[in-house]
């Protein structure tokens, strides 16, 4: 389980996102990239900025200190609870195509040395939704942190609540936020990263707790989608709505931070909210 | 946004003595049946509104305000429908936008200063998908609401009478207690919406409500709803003194018993109770 980070980190996304070769497609600049200087950029394209999505591995290889990341509760696995039509095989194929168990990894790393509990989404897996094992891995992150005295960063991506675990996955959002309640009253720092894109049940729980809460650019963020909007109000949306850079103006984020200045971001405001720091540093290339 | 549909009249009169779920949300959602500001008038003495969440507006989709109980003082927060069609308009059909989520918050703020009782009364088929409830923070207010509430230093009684739409009746639905009348709907997503996700056909809606497991009876079964009020036969719009009634025996009741217990116990029972939903799910030998 833990030996990931061996892999080699782009492998999944690249089968299903481009042609085989060495060149990438920008989804939308269309540029060709060399394959190799994608990675290099973190997903991000070089011609236009934009951020392709990330798995939650690969979220993980990119934001903490290689070999630092040590996971916690992989074992929690998801049962068709309701009986719910369909799910089941859902759950199976999500589990065969991605490697995980549930869309949510949680565990314990160092950023630049400072070491935090994290939770990251999983986007591919089943859209990164919330049900009652995503929730209550949520919980324990806080717990964890609680348990450690550490701050919690969670990245977050996600459709909202997983509609195949009905009422179960909607009290998620009652739960995490009750256990984010507790790691506020212990005193513990929590950064939310919001990553496109992070849509209902999600923002409307823990990822909007964050004592900072931030995004990457260009990520899609709102409790409705925006077809669901746009069906109830009956006219278009204006250019830009529920993008990060759209909340920023409205007052709803603390900062739009591109993914190539995402870690000395963390590092930075870890340090100001006295995180604990490792002291022996390991070199910072894998 | 599937409102309350005309020609229901004759549903309720010709149901068996155990109506399908598909039934139980016409019901749930009749045009006749009590609102929150019935069983505001049915149930409390000098009920006192408080408008305006300080910030931007007064939400007439969410009552707030003070009252008596039986010569108790307490604080009510509810969504309201309205009665007719002009009233629902000017209640948005009971859709709060951030400033009801945050006018209920304050008010529960002040019961907690003030050592009253909050009740809670939950009919909405959802918060209100639009430009202005995004651009002001729809998932903020939710989750700002879910985080409070579980742990606001008072007790929380929550009926929920009609229509529990997703993320925006749990915003004001987390508490010690929860009751849901027999005829009421509790779920994660519209069986419109759902049906239209599954199979791109909202006119399954039928199918979706039974896969959803949404009744009284479904929740309670889940351990999401503590008690289950009975309505009269064939719902609550036949003989809404009967319910309200049955409301106000039951808030007696469960008031009583919570104002007996130590606020500490009670905070640490309201954590556990979201807290466990789910602990259910370790893989088999872990
Ligand atoms: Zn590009």
């Amino acid at each position: 389980m833990l030996n990931w980070l061996r892999r080699p980190k782009y492998a999944q996304v690249e089968r299903r996102e481009v042609p085989a070769g060495l060149w990438s497609k920008c989804p939308r600049c269309k540029a060709l990239v060399y394959r190799k200087e994608l990675e290099r950029n973190l997903k991000v394209c070089p011609k236009c900025g934009y951020h392709l999505r990330l798995s939650a591995r690969e979220r993980i290889a990119v934001t903490f200190d290689p070999g630092s990341f040590v996971e916690h509760a992989a074992d929690l696995d998801s049962r068709d609870i309701l009986g719910f039509v369909g799910y089941q095989e859902k759950l199976e194929e999500a589990k065969k195509r991605t490697g995980n168990r549930e869309a949510c990894i949680i565990g314990e790393g160092t950023i630049e040395g400072f070491r935090v509990v994290t939770a990251v989404l999983d986007f591919p897996f089943l859209g990164g939704s919330m049900g009652t094992v995503v929730g209550e891995k949520i919980a324990r992150a806080a717990e964890l942190a609680m348990s450690k005295g550490l701050p919690l960063v969670t990245f977050s991506a996600s459709g909202g609540a997983r509609m195949q675990e009905g009422i179960l996955s909607l009290m998620q959002l009652a739960k995490t936020s009750a256990a984010i309640g507790r790691l506020r009253d212990a005193g513990l720092a929590y950064i939310s990263v919001l990553c496109d894109p992070t849509t209902g049940g999600v923002t409307a729980s823990f990822a909007y707790l964050g004592d900072i809460v931030m995004a990457e650019p260009g990520a899609l963020i709102g409790f409705a989608g925006p077809r669901v909007i746009e069906q109830t109000i009956r006219q278009k949306l204006p250019e830009g709505f529920q993008t990060a850079e759209f909340l920023l103006k409205h007052g709803m984020l603390d900062m739009v931070v591109p993914r190539t200045e995402m870690r000395s971001t963390l590092a930075r405001l870890l340090r100001f909210f006295g995180a604990p720091r490792e002291t022996r540093q390991e070199a910072a290339v894998p | 946004m599937v409102q309350a549909g005309e020609g229901n009249n004759t549903v309720a009169e010709e149901l068996s003595v155990a109506p399908t779920p598909w039934e139980i949300v016409q019901i749930a959602r009749h045009p006749k049946r009590p609102r929150v500001m019935d069983f505001v008038e049915g149930l409390f003495g000098e009920f006192t509104e408080l408008h305006g969440d300080r910030l931007f507006g007064d939400d007439p989709a969410m009552l707030a305000g003070l009252a008596l109980f039986e010569e108790l003082p307490v604080a009510i927060v509810g969504h309201y429908k309205g009665k007719d069609t002009r009233e629902n308009i000017a209640r948005n059909f009971g859709m709060p936008h951030p400033e009801g989520y945050r006018k209920a918050l304050r008010v529960m703020k002040l019961a907690e200063r003030m050592r009253l009782p909050v009740i809670s009364f939950v009919d909405t088929p959802g918060a209100y998908p639009g430009i202005g409830a995004e651009e002001r923070g729809q998932a903020e207010a939710i989750a700002r609401n879910l985080e409070e509430m579980s742990r606001l230093r008072t007790p929380i009684l929550v009926v929920v009478v009609g229509e529990g739409g997703s993320g925006g009746a749990l915003a004001i639905g987390v508490g010690d207690v929860i009751l849901m009348c027999a005829y009421a709907i509790y779920s994660v997503i519209s069986p419109e919406g759902c049906a239209a996700i599954l199979w791109h056909d909202a006119s399954r809606a039928e199918e979706a409500a039974a896969a959803l497991k949404l009744t009284a009876e479904d929740l309670h079964r889940l351990g999401v709803v503590d008690e289950i009020l009975p309505e009269p036969p064939g719902g609550g719009h036949l003989d809404p003194e009967a319910l309200i009634s049955t409301v106000r025996d039951a808030v007696r009741r469960h008031l009583a018993l919570l104002r007996e217990r130590p606020i500490e116990e009670l905070l640490a029972a309201r954590y556990e109770k979201y807290r466990r939903i789910g602990q259910l799910l370790e893989a088999p030998g872990t």
